[in-house]
């Protein structure tokens, strides 16, 4: 009976984005369908496994038949994972949850007759991946710059990307980035950098006084930081699940 | 068109009634026709702090919901004709203060006064976002210590939100008001220095009020500390502060301390 009753480690909260395919349904919806079920001749199992979502934004349905289409759609093996740009009325408890936020990507290349049939004839694995070019590559990285201290109450949110802030972070304020952090000046509030499962994103500051630091969901309170690097310009990155730090100059 | 000042803090307690008296009574001390404007509605004060406690009969709320004239809730100081006070209801609170109506009060105040000065009741709810909301500077009185430092810095964040200039995309002049400074604790090092308490808060100094008896004084004849003995060290203080509120360079002295500090001061003015 040595097993200690508290499990001490926190539960990590990520933050993790997926590129979801978007179906956009059109008025009449048995045409749309019929179109959809030509798309999925010329290539079989081209919704398998692809996490789907159905975007209603501006469709003029009532809810049976959302339900309908739902169900249609369903049929053909579309498995929908949430349903944009719909009014909180149309969707029940049943159907799909509502999705909001959703930032566009490349479109989907829909599979043409031509490399449907070389994929038939076994040749077609090159074709496909240049069809379907990975979105991930070399994109840089986006960051904002605040210009005024983060007053105590205030908070930057900034997922995309790194946040610098030219001023201090007071007391009871808070950034949060989905990449590093930079603080030209006295960092006494929260950082949390890495927010959406960056584990290289690092913390930089010129005073060092943070009340807590975190760095992809691991997290460091002013207790637990070493006395010497308070008020010190300090860099703090994660090596494994510790935070390291040293400072600067 | 008269200038519309909001002095506030966050926090209770630090002096923001009795700031606004003095700030107010040193202003008509000068000519200038000021009103001084009480927006504690349920813990009203400044009439005590006036004097003016006793010829209390419309207050702010009447006038905001068309029960009395303005004309007829403004009361005329005794000793400074210029020196003018709208009190605030007692036996209501702060939800009747109306957006349109506080902007229409303001609005007639800003066309018949040179200043018109709105004491700010302490936290961020209802009452303090009215009284800041129509300002064009703000005096942000703080004590120095690490609790005031903090709400005086919340409440600098939302004069940059949620103000009617700020919103139009202007700012708010803000002040910082450093007050019970108590050159002892200062001395023993259990008290926010002034340079930490400006560092933390970014914001111009407009002057250093010591802790004194006189404060207590003042309040307990009904006077504004300026009025009452204009020659004690609070009194002074106040006095030169609404100097530089007015654009005169006037060096800053700490209270305790011989040296001026202009050149430190001033050199590290900030936003």
């Amino acid at each position: 009976m040595t097993e200690a009753l508290t499990e001490t480690r926190p539960i990590r909260l990520k933050g993790r984005s997926f590129l979801t395919l978007v179906l956009t349904p059109e008025l009449p919806l048995d045409g749309w369908l019929q179109r959809l079920d030509d798309l999925a001749a010329r290539s079989a199992g081209f919704f398998l496994r692809r996490p789907v979502v159905l975007d209603i934004d501006g469709l003029d349905i009532d809810r049976p038949t959302l339900k309908e289409l739902l169900g249609a759609l369903d049929k053909r093996s579309v498995r929908i994972m949430g349903i944009e740009g719909a009014r909180a009325s149309l969707l029940g408890f049943d159907m799909p949850p509502a999705m909001a936020g959703g930032r566009p990507a490349p479109d989907f290349e829909a599979p043409d007759a031509e490399s449907a049939a070389e994929a038939q004839a076994g040749k077609g694995a090159a074709a496909a991946s240049a069809h379907h070019p990975d979105p991930q590559v070399a994109r840089a990285i986006p960051s904002i710059i605040v210009n005024q201290p983060v007053r105590s109450g205030q908070s930057v949110s900034f997922p995309e990307g790194d946040v610098t802030i030219i001023g201090s972070v007071a007391s009871g304020a808070e950034v949060v980035a989905g990449g590093s952090i930079h603080v030209y000046g006295a960092l006494r509030g929260r950082a949390m950098a890495g927010s959406m499962g960056n584990s290289s994103a690092r913390i930089f500051c010129r005073k060092l006084e943070a009340e807590l630091l975190a760095i992809d969901g691991y997290y460091k309170t002013a207790e637990d930081m070493e006395p010497q690097l308070r008020g010190r310009a300090v860099q703090l990155w994660l090596e494994g699940d510790a935070i390291r730090a040293e400072t600067l100059i | 068109m008269g200038k519309v000042i909001v002095v506030t803090s966050g926090k209770g307690g630090v002096g923001k009634t009795t700031s606004s008296a003095a700030l107010g009574a040193a202003l008509a001390l000068r000519g200038d026709k000021v009103v001084v404007v009480d927006f504690d509605v349920g813990l009203r004060n400044l009439d005590l702090v006036m004097g003016a406690e006793r010829r209390v009969v419309y207050d702010l709320v009447n006038v905001i919901q068309g029960d009395a004239k303005l004309s007829q809730a403004l009361i005329r100081d005794k000793r400074v004709e210029t020196l003018y006070l709208l009190p605030a209801s007692q036996t209501r609170d702060k939800d009747n203060l109306t957006e349109e109506g506080v902007e229409r009060v303001i609005g007639a105040l800003r066309k018949a006064f040179d200043w018109v000065i709105c004491d700010s009741p302490a936290g961020i709810e209802r009452g303090a976002t009215l009284a800041m909301r129509h300002a064009d500077v703000a005096v942000v009185v703080t004590n120095p210590e690490v609790s005031s430092v903090r709400d005086s810095d919340r409440i600098i964040g939302l004069l940059d939100a949620k103000t009617a200039k700020a919103e139009r995309g202007e700012r708010v002049e803000k002040h910082l008001l450093l007050t019970r400074y108590d050159p002892n604790r200062a001395e023993r090092g259990d008290m926010l220095k002034v340079d930490d308490v400006l560092e933390i808060l970014s914001i111009p100094l407009l002057g250093i009020i010591p802790e004194s008896m006189d404060v207590l004084r003042a309040s307990n004849v009904g006077a504004p500390v300026t009025l009452a003995d204009s020659r004690s060290a609070p009194a002074v203080a106040y006095l030169d502060a609404v100097r530089r509120l007015t654009g005169e360079t006037v060096p800053i002295t700490i209270p305790g301390e011989k040296r001026s500090l202009l050149g430190k001061i001033f050199g590290r003015r900030a936003a």
